[in-house]
């Protein structure tokens, strides 16, 4: 049950922006450079932002414009420039010792929406949902989450970890605007605070890793077993 | 008027809770002194835990929502306030001691004690928020903030822990949010688009929730914040992080965190027994905790490092408090909130015990630590005791929490976790004291490698206040504290 009624316009404009987010995240699969990575999660920000925005003008809710703004400043603008200066300091370009190639980790990460879209049909019949959309919100936030999660188990770059996390928030981000527009506003604000702090800190623990450990990847990480 | 004093006496017991700490903060970076950070450190500890105290004692029964909604006074709460508030005082009296030691660090001390007191502040905000998505954001920043304090050292070791320990916890807290929003997409589904998010909101909304809706977003609560609190198999990160950082930040991380964030999935445990499928959540609870003693014991078995068996001990008595919480009931939570402070003291206990070992020897590793008893008759044999008390032996309150967690386990319909605790329980503690055994009773260390550390008082005296506690906890359980528990059991959790 979605909260607000939807016209069809509005409807398919949300479906292609949820989409488009779900695509780019493909992209991050389907790529070894972390810049690549980086870009395609900047373009995934903006995507959400304009979301934001687009459910803000249809359900009247004023405050998403605001919002909006701050994903496409945060999350879209600031995050990426610090992941990629990190990128540049640490000068690894790409991931190295990745489990599988692009092809294979694609196809696993298929199946993983397929499996979403399972868990969120499941759901939307129990749930009696009469609007295709907040199915589609579901699998696109639940297929994000699990993508994210896939691109921390496949890729072993501290970077990369970042940005498997970071594309997990963006998931739930993108789910929580089109199933729950109302969240307080406050909480959004926070969140959005406390994923920039966790880059801050994430971007401090590398370069003490790149000092002090001397490696970055998680395979050369091993000190510690048992 | 008389309301209102006793509500403005609430509100400022809260305040002087959060303000010390944050002072401590400010002055301890304003003044940059090693010598006196420590000093403001303790002092800010010492106000805190009389705070907590006191809060304990006037809260009313049922629980308080103050502060314009965002603030509430739960029994539950209150209680973890008060293991929080405990072990960071403990914590503190230690470091002053076990951080003069490390020689190398003393310029960046003050660091040290200003991270310390931010911990202890976030984990004192935590219990007390009524929204449960500013919840989820502390318990956030106590990972951000502890991760400092295990990588302090800069050895490779604890980078890597420290890297590995915010890695994992913020993967499997995401999963928690990913619940939260759930839940709260539940709420709407009855309130309307825009409602508070509160635990009692939540409560409130739980019945009129389609139950499958409530199970998916509990389930992914409990593994978020089971990250957390270190439940296996989402445990891979703590022995890492309990065992690389200082003796003290070890302590807190062990004592005080996982209560803190145990919290959370109780209360939502509570949001789902007002929904109706209690049970199913309680189970999945219950096998989580005996996955975890499960795990625990075998790691504790073959494990050769001090500091991490404490840590692998800490996921054993994580589990055994989601048993006791998850058999519920008033025995199950009664035990489980008496084993919250027992393990608190105990496990601190043993953190200082092997804080004092590690650098008496040099050593992590428990093959370096040979015959402590002649070498350190007092800190050895205390810490020899200490395990005797954190393996569940009489007459040590951890034997009575655990002993009462399990009749109310035997009450209840998930009897075999309660065989299977019992055995696992035995298992751990002949493994433990093996360990012990070997180092007070075994071989003589080679000669060259005996160690020649004084412990001055800063180092014992910890030791031997904790084990006092444990003791007259083992001796006597309040009534006092038996009628809270079980009106905490009564009025519902959250």
């Amino acid at each position: 049950m979605l909260i607000f009624h939807l016209g069809p316009l509005a409807a398919s404009v949300f479906s292609l922006l949820a989409i488009v987010a779900l695509v780019l995240s493909f992209v991050m699969l389907g790529s070894h450079w972390l810049k690549n990575h980086v870009y395609s999660f900047a373009a995934e920000s903006w995507v959400i932002a304009f979301l934001s925005a687009a459910v803000g003008y249809y359900s009247h809710y004023e405050e998403l414009y605001f919002i909006a703004i701050l994903t496409a400043l945060f999350r879209g603008t600031l995050l990426p420039y610090l992941v990629l200066r990190l990128v540049d300091r640490l000068g690894i370009e790409r991931e190295f010792t990745p489990l599988l190639k692009p092809a294979s980790s694609m196809v696993i990460g298929a199946f993983l929406v397929i499996f979403a879209y399972g868990v969120a049909e499941a759901l939307g019949s129990r749930l009696d949902l009469t609007t295709g959309i907040a199915v589609l919100a579901l699998t696109c936030m639940f297929s994000l989450v699990l993508i994210g999660f896939l691109l921390m188990v496949l890729r072993s770059e501290a970077i990369s970890h970042i940005l498997g996390l970071l594309v997990i928030e963006n998931g739930i981000f993108l789910g929580s605007q089109i199933l729950v527009p109302g969240m307080p506003l406050l909480l959004e604000l926070v969140i959005l605070f406390d994923l920039l702090v966790i880059v801050m800190t994430f971007g401090i623990l590398v370069r003490y890793l790149k000092v002090h450990a001397g490696v970055t990847s998680s395979r050369a990480l091993q000190k510690l077993v048992g | 008027m008389r309301c209102r004093n006793w509500l403005v006496e609430m509100i400022s017991l809260i305040a002087i809770l959060w303000v010390t700490p944050t002072a401590a903060i400010i002055l301890i970076l304003l003044l940059n002194r090693p010598r006196i950070a420590e000093y403001l450190n303790l002092i800010s500890a010492i106000i805190a835990f009389g705070a907590a105290v006191t809060l304990l004692l006037i809260a009313p029964a049922r629980s308080l929502v103050l502060g314009g909604g965002y603030l509430v006074l739960a029994p539950l709460g209150n209680w973890v306030e008060l293991c929080v508030a405990l072990v960071y005082l403990l914590a503190s009296l230690y470091a002053v001691g076990y951080m003069r030691l490390l020689r190398k660090e003393q310029p960046r001390l003050p660091l040290f004690y200003a991270l310390m007191a931010g911990f202890a502040l976030t984990m004192l905000v935590a219990p007390l928020m009524n929204n449960p998505g500013l919840y989820w954001i502390v318990i956030d920043l106590t990972t951000i903030v502890s991760a400092f304090l295990v990588g302090f050292e800069r050895e490779p070791e604890s980078v890597e822990a420290a890297w590995k320990y915010i890695v994992i916890v913020s993967a499997g807290l995401s999963l928690a949010l990913l619940g939260i929003v759930i839940f709260y997409w539940g709420g709407t589904l009855h309130l309307g688009p825009v409602y508070a998010m509160t635990w009692g909101n939540l409560t409130a909304s739980a019945p009129m929730m389609p139950k499958s809706l409530l199970l998916l977003a509990f389930l992914l609560v409990l593994v978020g914040f089971g990250t957390k609190v270190g439940l296996a198999p989402m445990h891979t990160w703590l022995p890492d992080a309990h065992s690389e950082g200082p003796a003290p930040v070890s302590a807190m991380l062990s004592a005080a965190l996982l209560n803190t964030a145990m919290l959370g999935i109780v209360r939502f445990l509570g949001v789902l027994q007002a929904g109706g499928v209690g049970l199913l959540g309680r189970t999945a609870l219950v096998v989580l905790g005996a996955l975890s003693l499960f795990l625990a014991a075998f790691f504790i078995i073959r494990q050769t490092g001090a500091k991490r068996l404490m840590a692998y001990s800490s996921v054993e008595h994580m589990g055994i408090v989601a048993l006791g919480f998850g058999f519920g009931g008033v025995l199950g939570v009664a035990g489980a909130m008496y084993h919250m402070l027992n393990h608190s003291l105990a496990k601190s206990h043993m953190f200082f015990g092997s804080g004092n070992m590690v650098r008496a020897y040099g050593s992590k590793d428990m093959g370096a630590m040979r015959s402590i008893l002649s070498f350190y008759p007092i800190s050895g044999s205390l810490w020899l005791l200490g395990a005797v008390a954190i393996t569940g032996a009489p007459p040590f309150g951890l034997f009575l929490s655990e002993i009462t967690i399990m009749r109310g386990g035997l009450q209840g319909p998930n009897a075999w976790a309660v065989w299977l605790m019992g055995l696992l329980l035995i298992l751990i503690f002949i493994a433990f004291l093996n360990h012990f055994r070997a180092m007070a009773f075994g071989d003589e260390p080679e000669s060259g490698a005996e160690p020649t550390l004084k412990l001055s008082l800063w180092n014992t005296l910890p030791l031997g206040l904790t084990l006092a506690a444990v003791l007259l906890l083992g001796f006597w359980w309040p009534s006092a504290l038996w009628r809270f528990f079980a009106t905490a059991a009564h009025r519902g959790l959250p």
